[in-house]
């Protein structure tokens, strides 16, 4: 503070003026707000490069036709938007995505409550468990894919083992009736590690009165975990639901080792679908499109947490 | 509990631990049959029935896939560019969260709300026109290309500011008076205090990047710069399965 001597011998709040006609309150504002504003300049940096100006650029490209290089090349306006729901890719793609959230979703919450609820059982060396139970949060999306790519395998895989067991073979990869469910059936086993972490944390955060009062009253197992666990877990469970969503409308490794978005497009989700439209097809303008279609889905899902999680504050 | 060394007790723990067994076998098959895939010899992995227990620790699959594959060069790749991710969002990310907390700027909060918006856009809603920008730049196959675009985060600061909130604001001004400047504090004083912080950042941007798929999918096309999860995807054989679980854990 060096310039102060100079402009203002009196303490904060004179009227007198520096050199740009600024009080020296005002010029002190202005060299916090600078200083502020380096501090956060790195951030900002990358994000306007790598997150605004995109963002942007996205919703341009998509009034656009292209060349094959992803250069502008006509402005069409919302054409894209109207050949989105007029052939049948995005449609496909958007029913696909669907399917897939409604395949997952309730299957990983079911499956990590189970599995958190039996973690969280009394017992000796139920630690050895907890770990088994999440455990497939150490493995990555391309390894989970390609170990259920040998599963699928016609005569090596699981086949075998189901047929001991009387059933069936199944086709999982080959058909396009089993397909979908069975890239779900890997993304349910991926997302079930994180899902019961989170609600095993949760659970041992319940206070244990409420179970001992409970069991005073008379209360069984069931209504145990009916009035009290789901009732505590609600804004875990809630929070997870949003997650897993997100989750399933971005998936894309799966579907990119296991089944390029085959047989018949019936794992064309959307990102693959618009990965194989601007990478492979160099539509890029339609991606584009369908890329600001996803980004609506979810803010959208985003917005109705927010909503969902302000109701929740009002009421307790 | 005077009936706790009852049989009834006995049993039904008995069958808790039946059931545990149950679901941990479940969850862990996929594993183990990719393991046992990886111990499998030439002859083994086209028996039928399938064998379902190794038969003996073949170590060699191991040496076979590294020979087939610079399994070597995409691992490291992968721990380069995870670091430079991760070492830059801790950089940009306590420097903003530090601003967010102990530099009192108009419009404050108005750049933590865009900060917070970040976490709201997809990577996919951006990626065709970031696809673009890093081609143009001339940074495909390259580092700078794949860690780059995500040495920010709007996450890692929320998650430091959280913390740094929690540190005393009269520490803050005693060392102003002291004569501490403000990027002194920040190192000296609030980035030790802050380790724990720090470390779940850290740990959460390295394997965040360390499991991407579909951006060095994109971005680089040389064999010298794929990266692990990418390159374990290209291997088509079995040997794979075991470089699978040896790297991709």
């Amino acid at each position: 503070m060096k310039t102060n001597r100079f402009s203002s011998p009196l303490p904060t709040g004179s009227k007198r003026t520096n050199l740009f006609g600024l009080t020296h309150q005002q010029h002190k504002a202005v060299k916090v707000f600078l200083q502020g504003m380096l501090y956060l300049s790195p951030s900002l940096i990358i994000f306007l490069v790598f997150v605004f100006i995109p963002l942007i650029r996205s919703f341009e490209l998509s009034t656009y036709l292209t060349d094959p290089i992803g250069r502008p090349a006509k402005f069409v306006g919302l054409l894209m938007y109207q050949r989105l729901f007029d052939t049948p890719v995005f449609l496909n793609s958007l029913k696909r995505s669907l399917q897939f959230v409604a395949y997952t979703v309730p299957s990983t919450l079911l499956f990590s409550m189970v599995l958190a609820l039996l973690g969280n059982l009394r017992l000796k060396r139920i630690g050895i468990f907890r770990m088994f139970f999440s455990i497939t949060i150490a493995v990555s999306g391309a390894t989970a894919s390609l170990m259920f790519l040998y599963l699928y395998h016609p005569t090596v895989g699981v086949n075998y083992l189901l047929g001991l067991l009387g059933i069936p073979e199944i086709s999982w990869l080959v058909s396009e009736k089993t397909a979908l469910f069975s890239v779900a059936l890997t993304a349910v086993w991926l997302q079930t590690g994180l899902n019961t972490v989170i609600l095993l944390a949760a659970m041992q955060t319940i206070p244990e009165e409420l179970y001992e009062s409970a069991m005073i009253d008379g209360a069984n197992s069931w209504n145990k975990f009916f009035y009290i666990t789901l009732p505590m877990l609600s804004s875990t469970i809630f929070f997870l639901l949003v997650i897993d969503m997100l989750a399933a409308f971005q998936t894309f490794t799966p579907i990119q080792i296991m089944t390029s978005g085959g047989p018949l497009n019936s794992t064309n989700l959307l990102v693959y679908s618009i990965y194989r439209e601007f990478y492979f097809n160099g539509n890029y303008g339609f991606a584009a499109a369908q890329s600001i279609m996803l980004f609506l889905i979810m803010i959208f899902l985003t917005v109705i947490q927010f909503v969902f999680i302000e109701r929740k504050v009002f009421y307790e | 509990m005077k009936h706790s060394f009852s049989f009834r007790h006995i049993l039904s723990s008995l069958g808790q631990y039946a059931v545990l067994v149950v679901a941990a076998v479940l969850v862990i098959y996929p594993i183990w049959a990719a393991f046992n895939l990886g111990m499998m010899s030439d002859t083994e992995t086209g028996a039928y029935p399938p064998i379902q227990f190794p038969t003996g620790l073949r170590l060699e699959n191991i040496q076979r896939a590294l020979e087939q594959a610079p399994l070597i060069q995409y691992l490291w790749n992968s721990v380069i560019q995870s670091s430079l991710v991760m070492i830059g969002q801790l950089v940009t990310a306590s420097l903003a969260a530090f601003a967010f907390v102990f530099v009192d700027f108009k419009g404050r909060n108005f750049f933590f709300l865009v900060f917070l918006s970040t976490m709201m856009i997809p990577w996919e809603a951006t990626i065709i026109p970031n696809y673009l920008t890093v081609k143009q730049l001339g940074w495909t196959d390259t580092f700078q290309g794949l860690a780059v675009p995500f040495m920010a985060t709007g996450f890692g600061t929320f998650l430091l500011r959280q913390f740094f909130l929690k540190i005393p604001r009269e520490l803050h001004d005693a060392a102003t008076i002291d004569g501490c400047s403000n990027l002194r504090f920040l190192l000296t004083i609030v980035l030790p205090l802050a380790r724990p912080a720090l470390g779940t950042l850290a740990v959460y941007s390295f394997l965040q990047t360390y499991n991407q798929y579909l951006w060095p999918l994109l971005i680089t096309n040389k064999p010298a710069m794929r990266t692990v999860q990418i390159g374990i995807a290209l291997l088509q054989d079995e040997e794979r399965l075991m470089i699978n679980i040896v790297m991709g854990g």
